[in-house]
């Protein structure tokens, strides 16, 4: 079969090639050159060496900003979207009615879109602040919690439908055994579910972790950076950096580099880590 | 100890209805105030719209027409679903060659489509976006061709995984029996490929509905999607008519619950298959 199938490439594979070529293959590429050199229209590159990484940190503050403030929004978010995940889960699995009604409710905010999302939550939390008499973009703080409140409403219902299935898979008589061996409450939880469940877990967290590193259409719509962008995110700084001003092309083409090193630093250790799960179990 | 666990289970499905109403809430919040006059929308967005302030469906008629949102909706549809069309077919083709061919090609391609997986868009998008001008694909035709290189990794990557669980000897005497590739392809492969097709259809319609940056940086304005009519709506600094964009939200979160309820089923699975192999 290996034979007769060879032969149609240019059937199967060349259409999807071509426009992975198009669209991924040569702009990772050239994105990866010009990152070295100082260009406006990608025909005029100048070669600069590392300047643009160097410029990327020290001729403002604006990206390490935008990487603390990532990582701040990124931590807080993981732990937060977890906890809340796993509790729905732990509550919608121990078959009280209407769980499949909840379910439906808790996840339906992961499939509104981001720019909807951002200008939703702009609404509730300028409504909220309206009390103070302040807005959103007063002070960043604002920002970061809104962010963080947003991410909890639009993940937490995902992550719970991937903890129900790993809570499902626990076998009954694991439970009733150690029900049998006296453990009741927390010590069957942390003694026997949630081992059984690290798999999900660990899925949870670097989906969570992924997702809020790589956030832009949120950012954008609910603060777009402001005040005075302290409330920028990674890929919205990026965005600014090559949309935002003149001649800076280059530079934000060396901001994107690092910032594809650092997630993919982020795929490597989960692959790493789940491959080791896989492993053990 | 039977009605100890009665007593938790109360408070449980307590917890989970006031949980739910706070889930509803911001959806019902937006909903609420599409119907009021935007000045009153900043001063007092929790309160039920009332006699003063109640201005019927006129926040939807200048939204509409401000955002062109009929259109919108139009385009998005169109986007969508031509590009999941596309990607759904030629990937499954490709998913298919790549993992029954054995050659170095396959491996390579195979690891290609895996790392553009987590590659961040910020990564391409300027040159992206140039060469998508340079080559005229800067209008709804040509981002189906965009769509498809940008989602074929993730499709690929799931197509393959599944066609690795199919036993090989059922292709095989289909071609046995003096049907070529192509055939096989279509009456055999791809009845085969149903479940996972769902998942992978799922995930891209999920994934080119809701992009805003692709399409804004391809296409621009010329031809707006839902996200960027909304975005579009924000205009220059701040000056925002709240009135219309609280309408647009609701125009814009109607076709996804819609979408959502009546086929959540294979959504969540489609989401859950996705997610546990990504």
């Amino acid at each position: 079969m290996q034979k007769a199938l060879k032969k149609f490439f240019p059937v199967f594979v060349l259409p999807t090639l071509i426009a992975f070529l198009i669209s991924f293959i040569i702009p990772f590429l050239m994105g990866l050159y010009l990152s070295f050199t100082e260009f406006t229209t990608v025909n005029d590159a100048k070669w600069v060496g590392f300047g643009n990484y160097i410029k990327a940190f020290t001729a403002n503050q604006e990206f390490v900003n935008a990487l603390w403030f990532t990582v701040k929004f990124t931590i807080v978010s993981v732990i937060t979207v977890n906890i809340f995940a796993f509790f729905l889960a732990l509550t919608l699995t121990c078959g009280i009615k209407g769980t499949n009604l909840f379910r439906t409710v808790f996840f339906m905010p992961n499939l509104i879109g981001g720019i909807v999302l951002g200008y939703i939550w702009q609404l509730i939390i300028n409504g909220i602040l309206y009390r103070w008499e302040v807005t959103l973009t007063f002070d960043p703080k604002y920002g970061f919690w809104g962010l963080v409140a947003l991410m909890n409403w639009q993940l937490i219902g995902y992550m719970m439908i991937i903890y129900i299935a790993g809570l499902q898979s626990i076998p009954e008589e694991l439970k009733e055994a150690a029900k049998v061996d006296g453990a009741s409450g927390s010590r069957l939880l942390w003694n026997v579910t949630l081992p059984s469940v690290m798999p999900s877990v660990t899925i949870c967290f670097f989906l969570t972790m992924a997702n809020g590193f790589k956030l832009f259409d949120q950012n954008l719509a609910l603060t777009n950076g402001a005040p005075s962008k302290r409330t920028a995110m990674l890929a919205l700084d990026i965005y600014n950096t090559f949309y935002g001003k003149n001649d800076w092309e280059g530079v934000g083409q060396a901001k994107a580099v690092i910032f594809f090193i650092i997630v993919g630093f982020i795929a490597f250790v989960q692959l790493k880590a789940t491959r080791r799960r896989e492993v053990e179990a | 100890m039977k009605s100890g666990k009665r007593g938790t289970n109360v408070f449980a499905s307590v917890t989970m209805i006031l949980l739910s109403v706070a889930f509803l809430a911001p959806i019902f919040i937006v909903f609420m105030n599409s119907f009021k006059g935007k000045l009153f929308i900043s001063d007092t967005p929790f309160a039920l719209p009332n006699v003063k302030t109640f201005v019927g469906m006129q926040n939807y008629m200048v939204g509409i027409s401000k955002t062109g949102f009929l259109q919108s909706f139009q385009w998005s549809l169109l986007i969508t679903v031509s590009s999941v069309l596309t990607i759904l077919l030629f990937t499954a083709m490709t998913a298919w060659y790549i993992t029954r061919v054995k050659s170095r090609t396959s491996t390579g391609l195979y690891f290609l489509f895996v790392f553009s997986m987590i590659v961040p868009f910020q990564m391409v998008m300027f040159t992206m976006a140039k060469i998508a001008n340079l080559l005229h694909l800067d209008n709804p035709a040509g981002i189906i061709i965009i769509y498809l290189g940008f989602g074929s990794g993730l499709s690929v990557f799931t197509f393959s995984g599944f066609i690795k669980t199919i036993p090989v000897e059922i292709e095989e005497a289909a071609m046995i029996d003096g049907c070529e590739p192509i055939r096989a392809f279509f009456t055999v492969i791809l009845p085969m490929l149903q479940p996972v097709t769902i998942t992978v259809a799922i995930l891209n319609t999920m994934w080119i509905w809701n992009d805003y940056l692709l399409p804004y940086l391809v296409i621009g304005t010329k031809y707006k999607t839902i996200p960027i009519a909304i975005q579009y709506l924000k205009g220059g600094y701040g000056s925002i008519d709240m009135g219309a964009m609280m309408a647009m939200l609701v125009l814009a979160v109607i076709p996804i619950i819609l979408f959502y309820l009546s086929c959540q089923k294979y959504i969540i699975q489609g989401i859950l298959a996705g997610a546990v192999k990504g």
